[in-house]
């Protein structure tokens, strides 16, 4: 099975292998959600949505429906 | 005429470019640590060495030239249109030094639009915190531009930064990359077919759809030959690209900028774990909200004392003090009590600005709209709403305007429908001094009933705005891609300064925008108290004392009936008489009942409309809180404002749409009459039906 960030636990980190461009937003692509940078889950809210992440430096939160399409390997 | 160029302030959100702005031009636009704080097109003018004179433009924060909302698409279109009055002739992109690496995305996409440009590195404070250190020359030849390290908090670089933006003629407008490397075929025919054109701002153009001016785009639109691209096809491509631009960066930075990890420290971590957890985020929230409401009880009831027992010795003072006469007693009947009315709210407002800035200014906010986001998406919000709910409190104009970071229109258009519910400070008075009447002061577990009382208004105000939220959500037939991203700033120490300054900017717009209409409406209201048509009115003096004759009334006693006799028959007397019986099954009389209609001009004027009401004619000096206090029900007898009353007057005003501004600015961010309207007509009727309901219960 593909994993993907949502598959993340708390405190772990993945490196991303792709996102489908077509569920991403390019917004998101510049904040530097893309191939090759690491992502960490810093928090959860409940039901793990949304979720709270440091990508590549950078800290935001995205809704699970989101972080189903950015696909990662687990560090 | 010395000459005056345009100089425009980009970057990302929450870089510090409103700080830049406010440290070059002297101005102080608001400044707040959340993303999405400027959300127009604001402007000042900035002194330059040699006498050139620089016309600042600060705009609202953008993450890249591909705009997803309606502030980010402000900074596209001014960039685009070269006849724009404003259109820059430098660019000074403001970076946080902390998130370089995403900053200079944008820097790139500016430089290859050919606009002269700077690039400050801004928080320059914080680097020794982070670890972090620069190869500014490197940094400057990799990018071809000049750079300005800056601290606005510090008050480092501004200097070194203006002395940059008056050379600006010597910057370099040559891109540091190459971008139509993505895709050589389809940028050499784009080039072919558009020789004239800027190869980057076509592809800005055919990508998006923002409005760049007419033209352009009817030209691009007339040549069919390069549409040869499927929209999934350009995303693709848009992917590519920046992807591109991280591998420039990237190998900039990597020389450019080094990072000793064992140096940085992180607050974030360890607050983050509290804050945003999933039992004690809520909580804490939650005990927030609390104190925050204790607390404008608890500290404002001494200034506040103060204030009401001062004007009335100050109306007091005009009435002996002066030649007696109708200007007299329209300064000390009208005006004064009018104006006292909103005075009296100064530190409580005051109170309830700073508590919003500092939450503002911590970084606190976006952890609020990740806590909320799952539980407000139930209702067709978004965690985003929250902010604007809670800048509601303040007031429904900039938090309106505050929901132009809502990617998704529906979430936004409910967002901005239902925000009006919130309780905004022009509430506060009405709800004040109706709870001080009606509501016992004991104390609960330490918390006061009053205080109590105040937050279940509040809470009554989200839950209206959610309810409607929820009922908007399924009644609204809009299709829209939701999406969601809020970025997570640094925690930061409210800067003393910041929270000074937009308290005291934000408490003086709120005495003046509200003085002025009290201003109009107490005069108005005190001639229509002070003449009345026909007999009635004019030989009141002879009715009474006809009326009264054969019992021995004191003259004081003569002459309060002679004032309420001539109030009841003055021209605002009839007209209030004439809507009294609407208004009668709700529990006021029509004194209130004209309070309530000079309130859909601004609800803040109701206590200032009773004041002047209630001081016309009468002689003894009074706080306007007694003199309501004494007010007698005219057909029930016993006091006017009961528990009844008094729940029933502040349920009517929990929900009433009483707010001209409001309903202005809703017409313009939804571009329709249609919002405003229904706003006015559905939250004043079930205003109505609520306050029928309460008072018939109660009474
Ligand atoms: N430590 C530090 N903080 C700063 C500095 N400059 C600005 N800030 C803080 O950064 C936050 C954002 O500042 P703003 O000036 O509102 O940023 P902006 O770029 O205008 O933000 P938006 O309008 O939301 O895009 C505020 O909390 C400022 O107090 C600085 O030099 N050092
Ligand atoms: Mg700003």
């Amino acid at each position: 099975m593909q994993l993907t960030v949502a598959h993340l636990k708390r405190g772990q980190r993945g490196i991303i292998t792709d996102v489908s461009s077509i569920y991403i937003p390019l917004k998101l692509l510049e904040m530097g959600c893309l191939p090759g940078n690491y992502v960490e889950l810093v928090q959860v809210a409940h039901f793990s949505d949304p979720m709270y992440l440091n990508i590549n430096g950078t800290h935001l939160a995205i809704r699970k429906e989101t972080a189903l399409h950015i696909f990662i390997e687990i560090l | 005429m010395s000459k005056q160029i345009n100089v425009a302030l980009i970057g990302n959100p929450n870089t510090g470019k409103t700080s830049v702005f406010n440290a070059l031009t002297g101005l102080n636009q608001k400044v707040g640590n959340y993303p999405g704080i400027t959300v127009e097109k604001k402007e000042g003018i900035c002194k330059l060495p040699r006498g050139v004179k620089a016309h600042i433009i600060d705009l609202p924060g953008t993450y890249s030239l591909n705009a997803s909302s309606l502030d980010e698409n402000v900074v596209i279109e001014l960039l685009l249109n070269k006849n724009d009055k404003d259109f820059p002739d430098v660019a000074v992109v403001v970076s946080d030094v902390e998130n370089l690496k995403r900053n200079l995305l944008l820097f790139t996409q500016i430089k290859d639009l050919e606009i002269p440009a700077i690039l400050v590195i801004n928080m320059a404070d914080r680097m020794r915190y982070k670890g972090i250190s620069l190869d500014i020359p490197h940094l400057e030849e990799q990018l071809n531009t000049k750079i300005a390290l800056v601290s606005t908090r510090k008050k480092n670089g501004i200097v070194e930064l203006k002395e940059l933006i008056s050379n600006y003629k010597d910057l370099s407008t040559t891109p540091c990359m190459n971008a139509s490397e993505i895709d050589r075929e389809y940028f050499d025919n784009l080039r072919k077919a558009f020789p004239n054109q800027l190869l980057y701002k076509l592809w800005l153009v055919i990508t998006q759809d923002v409005n760049f001016g007419k033209t352009d785009r009817n030209e691009i639109d007339a040549v069919a030959n390069f549409k040869t691209k499927t929209k999934a096809d350009l995303k693709r491509l848009q992917q590519k690209e920046t992807i591109k631009r991280y591998q420039f960066i990237n190998n900039t930075l990597k020389k450019g900028q080094t990072i000793d990890l064992n140096t940085a420290k992180d607050l974030r971590i360890k607050l983050d774990r509290i804050l945003t957890h999933k039992v004690w985020g809520y909580v804490i929230f939650f005990v927030i909200l609390l104190t925050i409401f204790q607390a404008i009880y608890d500290w404002s009831s001494v200034p506040m004392d103060f204030i009401d027992s001062s004007f009335v010795s100050l109306s007091e003072w005009t009435k002996n003090g002066l030649p007696e006469g109708a200007f007299t007693s329209l300064l000390a009947e009208g005006i004064i009590p009018g104006l006292g009315g909103i005075v009296i709210f100064i530190p409580q407002i005051a109170f309830l600005f700073l508590f919003i800035s500092v939450l503002e200014e911590s970084g606190y906010m976006s952890r609020v709209v990740f806590l909320m986001d799952r539980g407000m998406r139930r209702f067709g919000l978004s965690g985003k709403s929250i902010v604007p709910l809670i800048s509601g409190t303040a007031c429904a104009i900039p938090a309106i305007m505050a929901t132009r970071n809502i990617e998704n229109w529906k979430e936004r258009l409910i967002t901005i429908l239902v925000t009006p519910f919130t309780t905004c400070s022009a509430r506060l008075p009405v709800y004040l001094i109706i709870i001080s009447l009606v509501i016992p002061e004991g104390r609960f577990l330490g918390l006061g009933y009053q205080a109590m009382t105040l937050m279940l208004l509040y809470l009554i105000g989200f839950g209206a705005a959610l309810v409607s939220a929820m009922i908007l959500n399924k009644i609204l037939k809009i299709k829209s891609k939701t999406f969601f991203v809020v970025e997570m700033p640094n925690y930061k120490l409210p800067l003393f300064k910041n929270v000074v300054l937009t308290v005291i900017e934000k408490t003086k717009a709120f005495v003046f925008g509200a003085g002025k209409i009290i201003l109009a409406i107490s005069i108005i209201l005190w001639f229509l108290a002070s003449y009345g048509p026909g007999d009635d009115f004019n030989k009141a003096e002879e009715i009474i004392s006809t009326e009264y004759a054969n019992q021995n009334l004191t003259e004081d006693e003569v002459n309060e009936h002679v004032a309420s006799y001539k109030l009841e028959h003055s021209f605002l007397g009839i007209t209030g008489r004439a809507i009294e019986p609407a208004i009668r099954p709700l529990g006021y009389d029509w004194k209130i009942g004209i309070a309530l209609v000079s309130s859909f001009a601004a609800r803040e004027v109701f206590v200032g409309t009773l004041a002047t009401i209630y001081s016309v004619g009468s002689d003894d000096e009074e706080t306007i809180k007694n003199r309501m206090a004494g007010e007698v029900n005219p057909i029930l007898g016993g006091p006017l404002f009961t528990f009844a009353s008094g729940i029933s007057l502040l349920l009517f005003y929990a929900f009433a749409m009483q707010c001209m501004s409001t309903l202005a600015i809703v017409q313009r961010e939804t571009n329709s009459w249609k919002w405003p309207i229904l706003q006015l007509v559905i939250m004043s009727g079930f205003a109505y039906l609520i306050a029928l309901i309460a008072f018939q219960l109660l009474k």
